[in-house]
């Protein structure tokens, strides 16, 4: 098993026709992805790699049965996009857009509570790279060979450090469940503790790793849910020791301004949390093979 | 994106704040003549700098004749502030803001900003106003009201009463405390800022409630439908590199230590930072040329960290994903051979196709130094710098 995608997951591409769109489809149909369908509004009709596209999410659910999509909508389309997903009946949505302004996110959240809970969009992202089930389906822009099938779940902001975890875990010969993008702006779909709660129930997962990086407060929150509902070992790595107070490093969300959201405070929360604390992002790898090893032991 | 006090007083101002009547000048002579056309006798003169906390750093001073505002402003223009906001460098000041002096018996703190729990805009107010939130929350954390906005329907007319009420404000001007959070709130909503901050909001010897100080924030993902609000940014206020740097595409922020680094994407680039720390370095900047990390980008990125004159050794980490290692590679060697350093290149490249690139750094014939981990890459930066260092020291001393 794995979380949120699988080979069963039926995939539409909302801006299927953009050059960034094209490239990334082409790869998660190399990879083995089940793209169903494309979302272009006045492009219905047409065709890209075999796959039909259509003006409306509703007309692509209909015909296809899709119950995944992937956006890659520019900026000021992203929100509008999002919501149309959620009210076409869509489960599962990754969003890969950087620079959605964090009002119309505010709204996409308001607007997913429409919804009863059986039948609310998962959103992940904005800004984040997706997510992979690694050998069953690829829905983001992550080079997919870095990543084997496994029970490890990584969980991630930054979309190059959870690169980063993967490619370590590889080099060990260690496989991954899912590894998840939640993204870097400060209003995101999914926090931690969200897809935390996932990997808890997934039987597949044996063990979490998480990486973090200074400002929010979704660390915190994590650490809080670990802490008294997690049986699963968690791993961390917190991004920014060195980061200056008050400046904004390339992530909208990376903003230091209360109490547990500098990096060092993140690492003392999670690690009185029972969770392991990586010093270095090089060390990610081996962290997680010293507890596996711990676990079967 | 940060904008002048004078400008957010002019945007509050027009959704329903009030603000002291005020003007904008460029020398002494102006801030002397405008001070008489506001008439009175009695001006406050405020440096525009983005920054907080300018009367402590002397960016505010009170006057009581036009000779005393030409003195004061004289001494204003061409420096630069320095304020526990600025950083060391400060910031310098080309305007001044010349504002009727305003009696009042009460300050209040009103802060509008996005929260990241509740996931929605939060106002924070406070009745000790004249002091840093920080210091507020500090001392006196009971005196803090807070209140999130439902973004369906937005600020409702009783909040702001239970806000107003909260704070002890006379019952006489809840009217006006309603209008003064609903403009802010609005102001907020409608120009996608990120933060709304008057700190004082003042309660006059007369009776009315004005913003003294007002400092507004901006979405930058945002500013795309607010071209209104595009045209107030000031590049004197930004440090230089920095602008540059966001002209080109590229995520830059100086820092005061000496290795340069040249990451793609910015978890990964606060990773380096972090590594090169606890290897015994000090990263000289942040810098994300981005997910792509093409050629060209490699090349101006090199430029980039150049221009700062305390970079001793360049750290560049680059996790080829779909990009592969070998066509970054080439983009190192074309823009260290078009444009050679005299520091100690340190190069990590990690993903698809390693061992090429590997090859392709190694035969180029340029001194650069290979790492296989991201730790070892920040150890060998470390030791090549002090090694370059000694090296430097002891021909000086020849």
């Amino acid at each position: 098993m794995s979380i949120l995608l699988d080979r069963a997951s039926r995939v539409i591409v909302q801006g299927i026709t953009g050059r960034m769109a094209q490239f990334h489809t082409k790869e998660m149909l190399d990879y083995g992805t089940n793209v169903v369908g494309g979302v272009v509004p006045g492009k219905g009709g047409e065709t890209l790699f075999g796959i039909p596209v259509f003006d409306t999410v509703k007309q692509a659910v209909a015909a296809t049965g899709a119950d995944t999509s992937l956006v890659f909508v520019p900026p000021p389309f992203a929100a509008d996009s999002i919501m149309e997903a959620a009210d076409a009946g869509i489960r599962y949505c990754v969003c890969i857009t950087d620079g959605i302004p964090a009002q119309d996110m505010i709204l996409v959240k308001r607007y997913m509570m429409r919804y009863p809970r059986e039948r609310r969009m998962v959103l992940t992202g904005p800004n984040c790279a997706g997510t992979i089930s690694p050998g069953k389906a690829l829905l983001g822009i992550m080079p997919g060979h870095i990543y084997l099938p496994g029970n490890v779940g990584i969980v991630s902001r930054s979309g190059t450090l959870g690169y980063e975890a993967a490619q370590q875990l590889k080099d060990r010969g260690i496989g991954i469940s899912t590894s998840v993008g939640i993204g870097g702006d400060p209003i995101n779909g999914s926090s931690f503790r969200d897809i935390l709660e996932r990997f808890e129930a997934d039987p597949d997962t044996h063990v979490i790793c998480m990486i973090g990086e200074i400002g929010g407060p979704q660390e915190a929150e994590a650490a809080a849910y670990i802490q008294e509902h997690m049986t699963k070992p968690v791993i961390a790595y917190i991004a920014g020791l060195t980061a200056p107070k008050g400046r904004t490093m390339g992530h909208a969300g990376a903003i230091i301004s209360a109490f547990g959201e500098s990096a060092s405070e993140k690492v003392e929360i999670l690690s009185d949390a029972g969770v392991t604390v990586a010093e270095n992002p090089s060390a990610i790898g081996e962290t997680v093979a010293r507890v596996m090893a711990k676990r079967a032991a | 994106m940060d904008i002048h006090e004078y400008q957010a007083k002019e945007i509050l101002a027009k959704f329903g704040v009030a603000v002291p009547q005020g003007a904008l000048a460029y020398s002494p002579e102006q801030a002397a003549y405008r001070a008489r056309e506001l008439g009175g006798n009695r001006w406050i003169v405020k440096a525009q700098v983005h920054a907080g906390c300018r009367g402590k750093a002397g960016g505010v001073k009170l006057c009581e004749s036009e000779h005393e505002i030409q003195d004061a402003t004289n001494d204003m223009f061409g420096r630069k502030l320095v304020t526990h906001q600025t950083g060391p460098e400060g910031k310098g000041i080309y305007r001044v803001y010349v504002e009727a002096a305003v009696e009042f018996n009460r300050e209040i703190y009103l802060g509008f900003v996005l929260d990241r729990s509740t996931q929605r805009i939060m106002i924070v107010a406070s009745s000790e106003g004249g002091m840093e939130i920080e210091e507020i929350s500090a001392q006196r954390p009971d005196s803090i009201v807070r209140s999130t906005v439902e973004p369906a329907v937005g600020l409702q007319e009783f909040q702001a009463r239970e806000i107003s009420y909260a704070l002890g404000i006379p019952t006489a001007l809840t009217q006006q405390m309603v209008r003064t959070l609903q403009g802010c709130y609005r102001a907020f909503r409608d120009l996608d800022a990120t933060m709304v901050e008057i700190n004082p909001l003042v309660i006059t010897a007369d009776n009315r409630i004005l913003a003294l100080d007002a400092k507004m924030t901006f979405d930058t993902n945002a500013l795309f439908r607010h071209p209104q609000v595009a045209e107030l940014r000031d590049k004197s206020q930004e440090d230089p590199r920095e602008s540059r740097a966001a002209d080109r595409g590229l995520a830059y922020i100086g820092l005061s230590g000496n290795i340069g680094c040249i990451v793609n994407g910015a978890g990964l680039a606060m990773a380096t930072m972090d590594t090169i720390k606890l290897a015994g370095g000090e990263p000289a900047n942040f810098l994300d040329i981005g997910g792509g990390a093409t050629p060209e980008r490699v090349a101006k990125a090199f430029r980039l960290v150049m221009s700062d004159d305390n970079v001793e050794a360049i750290l560049v980490n680059i996790f080829a994903g779909i990009n592969r290692c070998d066509w970054v590679a080439e983009g190192v060697v074309q823009a260290l051979t078009a444009n050679p350093v005299n520091v100690p290149v340190i190069v990590r490249l990690s993903g698809t196709n390693v061992e090429e690139g590997q090859k392709i750094l190694a035969k180029s014939g340029l001194p650069i130094i290979r790492a296989n981990t991201l730790m070892e890459a920040a150890e060998r930066a470390v030791i090549a710098w002090k090694n370059d260092r000694k090296q430097n020291t002891t021909v000086r001393a020849i």
